[in-house]
């Protein structure tokens, strides 16, 4: 059972948003850069970053992170997070840094990537972008930029899905079927 | 997008052989997320920790030990150095006993070397923890194989397709035998060179072409892996001296040039200079050994990650 939340021209309103909020919070886009989460942070990353160039008229720098050596679950999960790349091609130290994930939910992953960013480097701050939160926090983060509030029940999940995955644009919440693991979003 | 299911299907590494070429290819995928970090002014990840490694190393080692322990260590496990000579192992422990007690003061990965060939898949039977092979007897080296393949398709984008070389005491070594398994599995075309007295032919049961002929053998080769002569054998009729060994066998520049142009020149060390290679070549630039090094904790790292996600 699944419900579409978002289409592709809602997905593509909330980023322009988003764009425009990230560029008025920071007074224009210096010192400023984006890093995604993987996996779906990467691809909101990187069309944030199209936006904010396409308004600035300029290029802002983008990398991807991967959580997986970070994770506080390590030793509950079924098996091992798949290793993802870290590509974070400039200097982190005394940058901004506005860290994009897909769905906020329990707040463990962003706790993980900003200990993965410390261990990179001294950034200058630390903002979050999500396109989706849906709730259930267990740990004090909160959302600088927010696509799009979604209440949810535990027993759900949200799922955004994107070209970049070779889907079409869109958010969708399911129903967990009786398998699934607590905290895969 | 979710849900894709990547694992490993022992808790022990114990050859490649019982590999299958998904978990080759996950072991040398996750490694490269190890290598980022390796690199950074931050080398190390809280991945493991609170786990501990055991190194229990029944034979002589600096690298691979050296290695394995700043693998354990980059990844937050506590690690702890088994040496044989002030262990129990000389009042007449059993080995089994031994792995044991070590598995009983809390050892989650047990990395053995021995010089017999199969101990580390006995202790597997009887433990809990995992155990990672890390050379035994005449049988395999696992870790080396590994790292090994891992820097040719860093160097050259893919393993299918290449023509590798393995030159020199293929009979005695267990580096030769895990690269022939690894190399053969990700679709390599594999040669092996050396003298008759050291490369036993039922090998060529496994797909590999043997040449005696060290000039015949180099002949279009992508990749050389040079072995190192085991001075011990010397005088046991293998070969008849370094000399002649070195006259036959040994890489010159005028031998390497018969390979590709862009041929990378490999050894899992520790080298004899000027016998099965000459110091041009090793310090050359189609040499990769000292990268051969870095890469070893990398994938040693990913070998550990991946074996701690396997359930028991």
């Amino acid at each position: 059972m699944s419900k579409e939340l978002m289409n592709k021209k809602d997905l593509e309103r909330a980023l322009t948003r988003m764009a425009h909020e990230i560029i008025e919070k920071n007074k224009g886009i210096s010192n400023l850069c984006l890093i995604g989460i993987q996996r779906g942070g990467v691809h909101l990353a990187r069309r944030l970053a199209a936006k904010i160039g396409s308004i600035e008229q300029k290029d802002i720098p983008v990398g991807s992170l991967d959580i997986a050596f970070y994770r506080d679950d390590l030793n509950i999960r079924k098996q091992q997070p798949i290793v993802r790349k870290t590509d974070i091609p400039f200097e982190v130290n005394d940058l901004k840094i506005v860290l994009v994930d897909d769905v906020l939910f329990t707040g463990r992953s962003i706790r993980s990537a900003m200990d993965a960013l410390m261990d990179i480097g001294r950034p200058a701050a630390i903002q979050l972008a999500v396109l989706i939160d849906r709730g259930h926090r267990e740990l004090p983060i909160k959302a600088d930029y927010v696509g799009k509030n979604i209440p949810t029940s535990l027993s759900e999940t949200v799922e955004v899905q994107m070209e970049e995955e070779g889907l079409d644009d869109r958010v969708i919440l399911k129903k967990m079927d009786a398998g699934g693991e607590k905290g895969a979003q | 997008m979710r849900g894709e299911r990547k694992v490993l299907s022992s808790k022990d590494l114990l050859g490649i052989k019982e590999l299958s070429r998904e978990e080759i290819t996950l072991v040398l995928d996750t490694a490269a997320g190890f290598k980022d970090i390796l690199g950074r002014d931050i080398k190390k990840v809280p991945t493991l920790r609170g786990k501990t490694t055991v190194n229990l190393f029944f034979e002589p080692s600096t690298r691979t030990r050296t290695s394995f322990e700043l693998a354990a260590k980059r990844l937050s496990t506590d690690v702890i150095n088994f040496s044989v000579p002030t262990s129990s192992v000389v009042k007449g422990e059993s080995l089994v006993d031994t792995a044991l007690t070590v598995q009983a003061l809390g050892a989650d990965f047990i990395v053995i070397r021995h010089a017999s060939s199969g101990v580390p898949h006995l202790l597997a039977r009887h433990l809990h923890a995992s155990v990672i092979n890390a050379g035994d007897g005449t049988n395999e080296h696992p870790t080396q194989a590994l790292l090994d393949a891992f820097t040719i398709r860093e160097k050259k984008g893919r393993i299918a397709g290449l023509t590798v070389a393995i030159v020199g005491d293929i009979m005695h070594s267990r580096v030769a035998k895990s690269n022939i398994y690894c190399l053969k599995t990700l679709g390599a075309d594999v040669r092996l060179i050396g003298p008759p007295t050291l490369i036993p032919r039922n090998l060529r049961e496994t797909g590999v072409a043997i040449f005696h002929n060290m000039e015949d053998g180099l002949k279009g080769a992508d990749v050389l892996i040079m072995l190192r002569i085991q001075m011990e054998r010397q005088g046991k009729g293998f070969f008849p001296s370094t000399e002649e060994y070195a006259k036959n066998w040994g890489l010159t520049p005028e031998r390497l040039s018969r390979a590709k142009e862009d041929v990378i020149v490999m050894h899992p060390g520790p080298m004899n200079r000027g016998i099965e290679i000459v110091s041009e070549i090793a310090d050359g630039p189609k040499s990769v050994i000292l990268e051969q090094v870095t890469n070893g904790i990398a994938v040693r790292m990913s070998v550990m990650y991946l074996l701690s996600g396997v359930k028991r």
